[in-house]
């Protein structure tokens, strides 16, 4: 019988608060980059996932995602309705807290990864069909995937696939996810002929100090008890999202003459996606070069994406998506069994092994994310119809989806 | 009786203020609007994709005179209007039929 440790508890405690906090962040990092008519059309995109994805995480998400391994692909539904996920700790998972206390923290990384994906539709989904959506992505990609990385018996676990914090299960599910769905639902009405020009920055910078606040719960609080793989994940995660913000700034500057206020914030963001699957596996100076390397590849990323054509309104391809993956890559190289013994070494410590299941990581969750969020979105486009009519395009989401408007004249 | 309507640049307004207050003219009024003409507008860089906005902020003012006071107040906007470079906008002059004033119903120049 493990027992609980007062400290452990507190702190994985106060990082579920954390990362809770970065859901409201989110709606308004977003809801900055927006037009007038969107701003709360946005906001609740997110926001109402809290309700959402928790009830989901009840009663069937914590069980497929933690429950008791079957073939290595899913949990099973002995924890439906929290049954038995009480006051003791799990002799599974962070055995040092109540196991209620890790459901809940595990909770908030559920809640926002599909608030994440609602970047890519921004401005042009219905509620409905997007509630729809969201409750069968969590099912059907973020609990199976949850359960191969991070459940016990899983089967990239297994093979030795390494994701701190959620490079995999979060940033590169929800990034391919936001592909699938720009592809889908196709462009916002005058795209490309009229420029999208983001309504209220100030509010995306607020945003995006909440977010990387939220992240050192993310990240710090994936270490799962209050020691110092808990500190070297929270400094790794700082320096990944100031050296992704320096690394936008500078890279733009060059390229467009000007240093912005929405490339520090995109920066920033950029390097904390990339930084979180390595952060509690890599030493601090080696979370510099990862941090650096997300925001300038992430610059491009995003920069080519008029070259494809897809209109992912808010960038969740260019910024989580590349981050998750260029992390989970990282990891491959950078990884110190000195930072974290029960990680591994990465190639530049000698071990070429490492790099090769990460990319089998990238490449198995990247897949079966994109294929199923494809599927369902085109499904639910056949039966409901995902986008609303031009008109309401036209007047704003706020108005024809929820009646009500941000800002009065 | 004429109605002047000048389309100014917005960092404008205090000096026309200023110079229409010195000729006599104690009343107008301003709106915000946008509009582009020869100036075209200005690039907007959003994540390092560069974007056109052709609406260019500006302000409209609208006085209602005597149709001797015209060629003076012309002439007090201009000078302190211009910045001699483009996009320091247009002066429209154009006839008005009727006056009233709301709080008493006087009419024509009385109610200017």
């Amino acid at each position: 019988m493990n027992s609980v440790q007062p400290a452990d508890t507190a702190f994985v405690l106060v990082s579920a608060a954390l990362v809770l906090l970065m859901t409201p962040g989110l709606a308004i990092f977003y809801a900055g980059m927006v037009r007038t008519k969107n701003v709360l059309g946005t906001i609740i995109q997110s926001f109402i996932l809290i309700s959402v994805i928790t009830v989901e995480w009840i009663y069937i998400g914590y069980s497929m995602s933690f429950g008791p391994d079957v073939q290595g692909v899913i949990g099973d539904l002995s924890f439906f309705a929290l049954n038995g996920v009480g006051q003791a700790p799990s002799d599974t998972y962070a055995t040092t807290v109540p196991h209620m206390v890790f459901m809940i923290f595990q909770c908030m990384f559920a809640v926002i990864t599909p608030a994440l994906i609602t970047g890519a539709f921004a401005e042009r989904m219905r509620f409905g069909p997007f509630i729809v959506f969201s409750l069968l992505w969590a099912v059907l990609v973020y609990n199976p995937v949850c359960h191969w990385v991070w459940g016990s018996g899983g089967w990239l676990a297994r093979l030795g696939v390494l994701d701190f914090a959620g490079g995999l299960v979060v940033h590169l599910s929800c990034g391919v996810a936001a592909l699938a769905a720009a592809l889908v639902t196709g462009a916002r009405t005058g795209y490309g002929s009229e420029p999208f020009i983001p309504h209220n920055l100030p509010l995306t910078l607020l945003g995006t100090g909440l977010l990387w606040f939220g992240w050192f719960g993310f990240n710090g609080g994936s270490a799962l008890a209050a020691n110092g793989l808990a500190g070297s994940a929270f400094v790794a995660t700082h320096f990944g999202g100031m050296a992704g913000l320096a690394a936008w700034v500078v890279v733009e500057w060059i390229y467009r003459r000007k240093p912005t206020t929405l490339g520090a914030a995109s920066g920033a963001v950029a390097g904390l996606a990339t930084i979180t699957p390595a952060a509690g596996f890599v030493s601090p100076t080696s979370a510099v070069i990862i941090g650096a390397l997300g925001g300038l590849v992430c610059y491009f990323a995003v920069a080519g994406k008029t070259k494809l054509g897809y209109d992912d309104s808010l960038d969740v391809v260019g910024i989580h998506g590349v981050g998750g993956l260029l992390g989970t890559l990282c990891i491959g190289i950078f990884a110190s069994k000195l930072v974290n013994p029960a990680g591994s070494d990465g190639l530049i410590f000698g071990n070429t092994s490492l790099i090769m299941s990460q990319m089998i990581g990238i490449v198995s969750v990247g897949v079966y994310a994109f294929a199923v969020s494809w599927i369902l979105l085109k499904v639910i486009d056949k039966i409901i119809g995902l986008r609303v009519d031009v008109e309401s395009e036209h007047l704003g989401l706020d108005l024809t989806e929820h009646s009500e408007t941000a800002y009065s004249a | 009786m004429k109605k002047i309507e000048a389309i100014i640049k917005p960092h404008r307004l205090e000096e026309v203020k200023e110079a229409l207050n010195e000729i006599g003219i104690k009343g107008m009024t301003v709106t915000e609007v946008k509009g582009y003409g020869r100036q075209k507008g200005h690039k907007e860089i959003y994540r390092g994709a560069e974007y056109q906005v052709d609406f260019m902020p500006k302000i409209k003012l609208e006085i209602v005179l005597e149709k001797e006071q015209v060629d003076k107040v012309v002439e007090a906007i201009l000078k302190s209007a211009r910045t001699g470079k483009i996009g320091d906008g247009k002066i429209f002059i154009l006839p008005v039929e009727e006056v009233v004033r709301i709080r008493t119903g006087e009419q024509g120049t009385d109610a200017i």
